[in-house]
């Protein structure tokens, strides 16, 4: 501790970002409060609401940390937690170069189609040409600029000689331009400038789309690994200690751990007994008691006495570095998941170069000059690369993901709602999944008076029981009695005094019947249960995902015992003491027979698991990485939007379909006019908008879908 | 013809200032959080009545 008094002075003029998630937040009210009772703070230099992403940005000093944040939010009213750097935030750079293109494209757009209009409309001679004239010098930079999204990645698709969508919108784009070009030199009749910069508006517009909801590359193992103690308290051969980095532990050194600090590798006890809190590596919030002869792990914190610990592995050796190892090759069969946008164009480009190819030699053959084969090549290819296609996926998909957010599910990208879709099957984590993942005090045998001084007590301790008990107080409307001197002791529990009595929250005598703590007042004594209720409607959730047709069973770290109480409340198949690796390994096996798992979980321990489903879902209490390795995360206490997630990513893709069918039926149509050479410059600006405009309009029915 | 001359000239000034303006609001963040800024507006500003 004295190390960090020592470094303070200096610290407390470094300013650190915090960010968390605030699902409660509905009303301006929640803006004003949040950010005026944080600004309030000692400490907060400035704190400020993102309403949209239901997020609170806090510029602090080192005077803070984020536990004391969120539990100054609590004290406001707010459930928080803290989100590491942005894992949710969609590539932002890539999102506003598009977004610029887009402007620039709709910029010319509308400019050329003032003009063209008046061709259209029979201007002729001179004021045609100058007409054209403007149109190529507003054009041809705005292709330029516009047009490097799809011509970079054509360009990438060639090189490696494959093909892709981009490849004939770039040959479309280009081969327009530059024979309207050539049209407006030698005085033509039509010029398909505005179509051109259309096609590029539409479909910039269907990217921008899709780039909002483009997830940021997985860097989860990087800050899985932040959590590991960095350095360690090793003791030397003459009795005194040394702090030595993780990387320079051994296996055979004997480490010193005080209370409060992470441990730096995998180990053994020798001396010491206390309780060390595992949640990094199962999820579980309680702690777990250790006495020498037990193993503990890195990553895990411990939360009383100082123990003396032999040290078994370290490095890349520990348990915590295998969970990020599996998890990194995990999520390698995901990157090979095709989206269905890919698909489709596989199938979709090389059918429409064949067709423009056989457009140009059929006219040529029919005796047509190179120039009028010429252009009707290029309507084809105009009209078959329609922006509907485009639009088709990315914009049913930014609906959808809308309105899931208004419901407290944040999903990461358009692959993750496809995958969704297609699940079968649902394997749940227990704890903190199924469960709350924090104890709630069972408050029966308590008065009104050991209430308030249970909580007056209670709220001093950041042990998790206290925590728990302060929460189960709090939601029955207790106000805290008014306790002096309150002092922790370690592994023992908490002193106070209140109205000159002593009064104490005491760790329970040891028991079989799950966690409890012994509230003491004077003499009189209280023994307070806990334990980790399910969530509210983890039953309905269960039953929806069976009419859905999927099946449900529950895959767990914790003890067999534990789970078959949870497996028969909600009537589904239960499996206990599994490891991460088992957890892979059933994931596997399912899909092996084809199935489509859906991995629902919180904690370290469902990382690799999280990582290798075909789709997955953390809630929002989970550990960093798990958010990370999830498709999507849901908020606060409900198990709802599960099944919620499972419903709208179906009918996303249901509007998707249909969008994909009105693509290709106004293809059906539009293609026979092009080759018979009937597509004007007008006929194709038409057809261009209004097919957009109707897959545009079917994909927000979506924005109803998750009544 | 000739209103052409300035006419025109005038309509791509105008369309030029609003592709700037939207440049400019997107540098600095006006996207951000369309929704918060709807609901910025019904706070009542204490704050600077105390302060």
């Amino acid at each position: 501790m004295s190390a960090v008094a020592a470094i303070a002075p200096d610290a407390a003029a470094e300013r650190f970002d915090s960010r968390f998630t605030v699902p409660g937040m509905r009303c301006a009210g929640c803006i004003a409060r949040i950010e005026r009772g944080l600004g309030e703070l000692p400490g907060v230099e400035a704190a400020r609401v993102n309403f949209s992403a239901r997020r609170v940005a806090v510029r602090h000093d080192a005077r803070l940390d984020e536990e004391a944040l969120v539990e100054a939010l609590e004290q406001l009213g707010f459930a928080a937690q803290p989100v590491a750097a942005n894992p949710l935030a969609t590539d932002d750079r890539d999102a506003k170069l598009l977004l610029r293109a887009l402007a620039v494209a709709g910029f010319g757009m509308m400019n050329i189609m003032l003009l063209s209009v008046s061709v259209w409309s029979g201007a002729g001679g001179v004021t045609r040409e100058m007409f054209h004239w403007l149109s190529a010098l507003i054009a041809l930079p705005v292709v330029a600029y516009s047009g490097r999204p799809f011509f970079a990645s054509a360009a990438m698709a060639l090189r490696y000689g494959r093909t892709n969508m981009d490849v004939p919108i770039s040959i479309g784009v280009l081969l327009a331009t530059g024979m309207s070009f050539h049209e407006t030199l030698t005085g033509g009749e039509h010029a398909y400038f505005d179509g051109a910069v259309m096609l590029l508006f539409f479909l910039l517009a269907g990217r921008a789309l899709d780039a909002t909801m483009r997830n940021r590359t997985r860097a989860g193992i990087g800050a899985l690994l932040g959590r590991m103690g960095k350095s360690a308290a090793v003791l030397q051969e003459d009795g005194s200690t040394r702090r030595i980095a993780a990387e320079g532990l051994f296996p055979g050194m004997v480490m010193l751990v005080a209370a409060g600090e992470a441990l730096a590798a995998d180990g053994e006890v020798i001396d010491g007994a206390g309780a060390v809190d595992n949640a990094m590596l199962t999820g579980e919030s309680t702690p777990e008691p250790v006495a020498a002869g037990d193993r503990v792990h890195a990553g895990a914190v411990n939360l009383s006495a100082p123990l003396r610990i032999r040290l078994t592995a370290t490095r890349d050796d520990t348990a915590l570095a295998e969970i990020a190892r599996l998890m990194d090759e995990a999520g390698q069969s995901r990157s090979r998941y095709v989206r269905i946008a890919d698909r489709a164009s596989r199938l979709y480009a090389p059918a429409v170069h064949t067709l423009a190819l056989l457009a140009f030699v059929g006219w040529m053959l029919a005796g047509a000059g190179w120039h009028q084969a010429m252009i009707i090549a290029i309507s084809v290819l105009i009209i078959t690369c329609p922006c509907a296609m485009g639009l088709a996926v990315p914009a049913a998909q930014v609906v959808a993901s809308g309105a899931l957010v208004k419901q407290g599910v944040l999903v990461k990208d358009g692959s993750a709602l496809e995958r969704l879709a297609e699940v079968d099957t649902v394997l749940f984590d227990k704890t903190g999944t199924l469960t709350l993942g924090e104890p709630r005090a069972q408050l029966d045998g308590l008065d009104d008076e050991a209430r308030a001084v249970a909580l007056g007590l209670s709220q001093n301790s950041r042990h998790p029981l206290s925590k728990g008990l302060v929460a189960s107080l709090q939601a029955v409307g207790t106000r805290p009695a008014e306790v002096i001197g309150v002092h922790e002791e370690s592994g023992h529990g908490l002193l106070g005094l209140w109205r000159g009595t002593e009064v104490a929250l005491e760790r329970a005598a040891a028991t079989s019947d799950g966690l409890a703590a012994t509230l003491r007042i004077g003499g009189r004594r209280w023994h307070i249960a806990f334990s980790d209720p399910l969530r509210s409607d983890a039953r309905e959730t269960v039953a929806a995902l069976s009419d859905m047709g999927l099946a449900s069973q529950i895959l767990s770290g914790d003890r067999l015992q534990a789970v078959a109480p949870v497996a028969r409340a909600l009537g589904i198949l239960g499996r206990g003491g599994i490891s991460p690796a088992e957890k892979l390994a059933v994931l596997e096996a399912l899909k092996r027979q084809r199935h489509r798992p859906l991995m629902v979980g919180d904690g370290l321990n469902d990382g690799p698991a999280l990582a290798a489903a075909h789709a997955s879902l953390a809630p929002g209490s989970a550990s960093d990485a798990s958010q990370q390795a999830a498709d999507a995360v849901f908020l606060g206490d409900r198990l709802g939007p599960v099944a919620l997630a499972v419903r709208v990513a179906r009918e996303t893709m249901r509007i998707v379909r249909q969008n994909f069918a009105f693509a290709i039926g106004y293809n059906l149509l539009a293609v026979p006019l092009a080759l018979a050479g009937m597509v004007t410059p007008m006929v194709a600006a038409i057809a261009m908008s209004l097919s957009s405009l109707a897959v545009v309009g079917n994909s927000l029915r979506l924005a109803r879908s998750t009544r | 013809m000739s209103g052409l001359a300035i006419l025109i000239p005038i309509a791509l000034a105008m369309g030029a200032f609003g592709l700037a303006v939207f440049f400019w609001a997107m540098k600095h963040g006006q996207f951000e959080d369309l929704d918060g800024a709807a609901q910025r507006i019904l706070i009542d500003d204490e704050a600077d009545d105390a302060a």
